[in-house]
């Protein structure tokens, strides 16, 4: 018996002799992913189709009533806030964290140990101590605000909103210039698709930010006042709140492995795109950023996914009109005592965040199953031809 | 056309060091240039400068007539392949190849056609959609070459692009580089620290001793007419006499005096004038062992000497023997001999440990140097200290020898 492949095909135990001893290695890690994390997992999604008992507790039978309850008016606009924020925060992360990593992969290796120990300072102290400190920060009666909502006459023009959107747009150019650019270096199809794809993503975001900022622009028109940040906006208890915070908690964890990916990057790289032509912006995300893809990668895991959870900073900064999921999953489960109900919302957080890279997975997968087959054909094509033109066999056989 | 490539007292240091000390030369267009020398002597360092990496200290360069000294990189039409290839590895060689072009905004079918055509230079056409990880070190070298060729640069600059192959492969990319060179037209600035690989492919060679050109000449003028002891030790094996001149035979030979050793009689092309101070350097495949006394001595051009075989290497294409001449073993002159075999086991009489035999070579064959450092010495293979007390089976491949044993060679 043989597989495709023209390999014999190994009986299970056979199968089970040969690789023992990975089996042995692994098994603890895995014992412990199933019955510390695809366990429970299964378990929060049987119990969305439990029924809420009167005491608070889980009832028996099953039922769809969660699942229709679930179609709260509320939470489109909640689990929206909740993936535009976590997305913004994860991007503005690691936008701060490349350049870091890169400099501090690029100083000596004294100064470089003292950096890592300042990225990882603030994890000495609580984290919802500095949560606390931040709303102190933010307060409307702190220092900032006061100066935020000086009126500036017409140098106000200039406003908060209007700096951050210029900043996002600016960013969103940086990025579709990057990307039109990647698109241009790549020639595989795999290459093209992925840039085309996240350069829609990142024209859709920037059409978003100008339209939320013509809603500032005229709100500030009709305020007819010129501060930093309008009259009566508070800093604290929004989203934007929400995002500085995010942002701040969340940047050592893509400084980190964005560090560990520079650490190992060859940065003889950069001089031979100097000396290719680029200048050293083009240098830098042209063979930087992909030289650290796998930190890339990784820093979105590490950010995106606490984010999508979070809910202390959305609970504690946030406030009523700027909720995310996690806070809306607690209310249900510590509060309500509604646990069918909070399983859902954990149930549709998981999917929303399992779905989409799933689908991308398994389109790219596609696509680049597309790109071998041509890449095969057109090698063996030329392959061939050299057979018969390469000047060295020719040379040989006039030698001779 | 003279000074295509001019390097005018280029200085380069370090904190307290000085990696370039000085540096002035012209390559001329399309030459095939090679910086020869050895580890640490600033190789590196001048082709950055000229890549635009560096900064001199002192000095310009300048390319095709304009001044590029304070250029920065991505301004010059200066590519390099780089001693560790330096390939993008995120981009397949196709991608690899086409990126200065498509920097450059090249329309696509240009940049389409001369990819294609730099792939058949290299001989990769069929292997361009692998990525870097998926090729040998050989194909790598030849995609790095690629990549930078293809920009078409007034200057190529290549950093021991071979050090890191192995010796047949290395050979075969020799011929390789060759060819490209022949075909393409560019001018190369080759460095390394491998005399047999400068020697064969260079139309000209600049040999760097310790941040300083020492000299710069064809290979074959290097090898037969060095002018400093460094030279003439770090390519090829040599035998350095210390002696003043005594008489001047006629208008272009000499006779020194060497203590302890004789008179040798000596080519003198720069004129030098009775009681001066001298060093000769005679290659050991100059000099000839017999039995008997020659018997034509050219008139008085070939010297004679009879000396003691100390030790002798067979080697197949040629013996190598350390012979001695002087008051004792202890307190000698210890010469490199290398002696070809003809009709070796037939007629000629086998020298073996010990004998006494006739040294000879001709005045034309010995060389004055121009500067002298007894450092330099030690760069020289010196039989094995075992192997001359012992004095039984052939040594193994002479090691380097210390300072003891560069003493022990006067
Ligand atoms: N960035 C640097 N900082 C300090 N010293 C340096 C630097 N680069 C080179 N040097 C020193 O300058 C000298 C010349 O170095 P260079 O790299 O030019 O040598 P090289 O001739 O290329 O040697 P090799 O054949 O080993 O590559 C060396 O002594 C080296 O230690
Ligand atoms: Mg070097």
């Amino acid at each position: 018996m043989t597989d495709a492949a023209g390999r014999p095909r190994m009986g299970l135990w056979r199968r089970i002799r040969h690789h023992g001893g990975e089996l042995a290695l692994t098994a603890p890690s895995f014992l412990w992913m199933t019955f510390f994390f695809v366990v429970p997992t299964a378990i929060v999604f049987m119990l969305t189709f439990r029924p809420t008992a009167v005491d608070g507790g889980i009832g028996t039978g099953w039922t769809l009533e969660t699942w229709k309850t679930i179609s709260n008016p509320n939470y489109p606009s909640i689990v929206w806030r909740t993936i535009w924020l976590s997305v913004v925060a994860t991007a503005l992360s690691i936008g701060i964290a490349l350049p870091c990593a890169f400099a501090m992969a690029r100083t000596s290796a004294k100064w470089r140990s003292v950096l890592v120990g300042l990225v990882i300072l603030p994890f000495w102290t609580s984290f919802l101590i500095r949560v606390f400190a931040w709303k102190n920060l933010l307060h409307p009666q702190a220092a900032l605000a006061r100066a935020l909502h000086t009126d500036l006459g017409a140098a106000g023009f200039l406003a908060l909103q209007d700096v951050m959107l210029f900043a996002l747009l600016f960013g969103a150019g940086c990025l579709s210039v990057f990307l039109l650019n990647s698109w241009r270096m790549s020639s595989t199809a795999r290459g093209k698709a992925a840039c085309a794809a996240l350069l829609a993503a990142t024209v859709a975001g920037a059409l978003w930010c100008a339209k939320l900022w013509i809603a500032f622009a005229s709100a500030r028109i009709g305020a007819g006042v010129c501060s930093i940040v309008p009259p009566g906006a508070p800093l604290l208890y929004n989203s934007l709140a929400i995002l500085v915070v995010m942002v701040y908690t969340y940047l050592p964890f893509a400084i980190l492995p964005l560090y560990a990916a520079a650490e190992k990057f060859d940065f003889a790289l950069l001089e031979a795109a100097l000396d290719l032509g680029a200048r050293p912006v083009r240098a830098f995300v042209n063979v930087f950023v992909p030289g650290v893809k796998a930190g890339i990668y990784s820093a979105v895991l590490m950010v995106l996914i606490p984010a999508l959870g979070s809910y202390v900073i959305p609970d504690m900064v946030g406030g009523p009109d700027a909720e995310m999921i996690g806070s809306k999953i607690y209310q249900r489960a510590i509060p309500d005592r509604n646990l069918p109900h909070a399983s859902a919302l954990s149930a549709l957080l998981m999917l929303g965040v399992l779905v989409p890279p799933g689908i991308a997975w398994l389109v790219f997968r596609r696509r680049h199953i597309g790109a071998t087959e041509t890449d095969v054909v057109r090698s063996l094509g030329s392959s061939s031809n050299m057979g018969n033109s390469g000047g060295r066999r020719r040379r040989e056989g006039g030698a001779s | 056309m003279d000074d295509f490539l001019v390097f005018k007292g280029v200085t380069k240091r370090f904190g307290a060091m000085t990696a370039v000390d000085d540096v002035t030369f012209n390559v001329k267009r399309g030459e095939f240039f090679s910086l020869l020398g050895p580890s640490g002597c600033g190789k590196t360092t001048l082709l950055r400068m000229l890549a635009g990496f560096e900064r001199p200290d002192a000095g310009r360069i300048f390319l095709d007539g304009k001044d590029v000294t304070a250029m920065p990189p991505d301004k010059r039409r200066v590519n390099t392949v780089f001693q560790n290839y330096a390939l993008f590895p995120h981009l397949t060689l196709w991608d690899n190849i086409a990126f200065g072009l498509r920097l450059q905004r090249r329309p696509k079918d240009e940049i389409e056609e001369r990819v294609r055509r730099m792939l058949r230079l290299i001989q990769m056409e069929g292997q361009e959609w692998k990525k870097p990880t998926q090729i040998s070190g050989g194909q790598k070298q030849r995609v790095a070459i690629a990549r930078a060729l293809v920009l078409e640069p007034q200057v190529l600059l290549l950093d021991e692009p071979l050090a890191a192959l192995d010796l047949k492969l290395r050979q075969h990319m020799q011929i390789e580089l060759d060819r490209i060179h022949d075909q393409v037209g560019i001018t190369f600035l080759y460095v390394t620290h491998d005399q047999g690989e400068a020697m064969s492919l260079s139309d000209r060679i600049a040999v760097m001793n310790r941040g300083k050109v020492e000299q710069i000449d064809k290979p074959a003028a290097l090898y037969e007419a060095p002018r400093s002891s460094f030279v003439a030790a770090f390519i090829g094996d040599t035998n350095f006499f210390e002696g003043t001149v005594t008489k001047l035979v006629d208008e272009n030979y000499c006779r020194v005096s060497v203590e302890d050793f004789g008179e040798i009689v000596c080519f003198n092309d720069k004129h030098i004038k009775a009681g001066a101070k001298v060093y000769l350097s005679v290659r050991p495949e100059k000099m000839h062992l017999t039995h008997e006394k020659p018997a034509d001595l050219h008139g008085g051009k070939v010297n004679v000497y009879e000396c003691t075989v100390d030790q002798k290497i067979y080697q197949g294409a040629y013996t190598r023997f350390w012979v001695w001449r002087g008051a004792s073993k202890d307190d000698c002159w210890e010469l490199s001999v290398m002696q070809v075999h003809n009709r070796y086991l037939l007629d000629q009489q086998e020298i073996g440990w010990d004998e006494k035999v006739w040294l000879s070579w001709h005045a034309d064959d010995g060389f004055m140097l121009e500067s002298y450092a007894e450092q330099d010495e030690a760069m020289l293979p010196h039989p094995t200290e075992e192997a001359s007390d012992a004095g039984a089976a052939p040594a193994p491949a002479p090691a380097p020898a210390g300072a003891a044993d560069a003493e022990a060679a006067k």
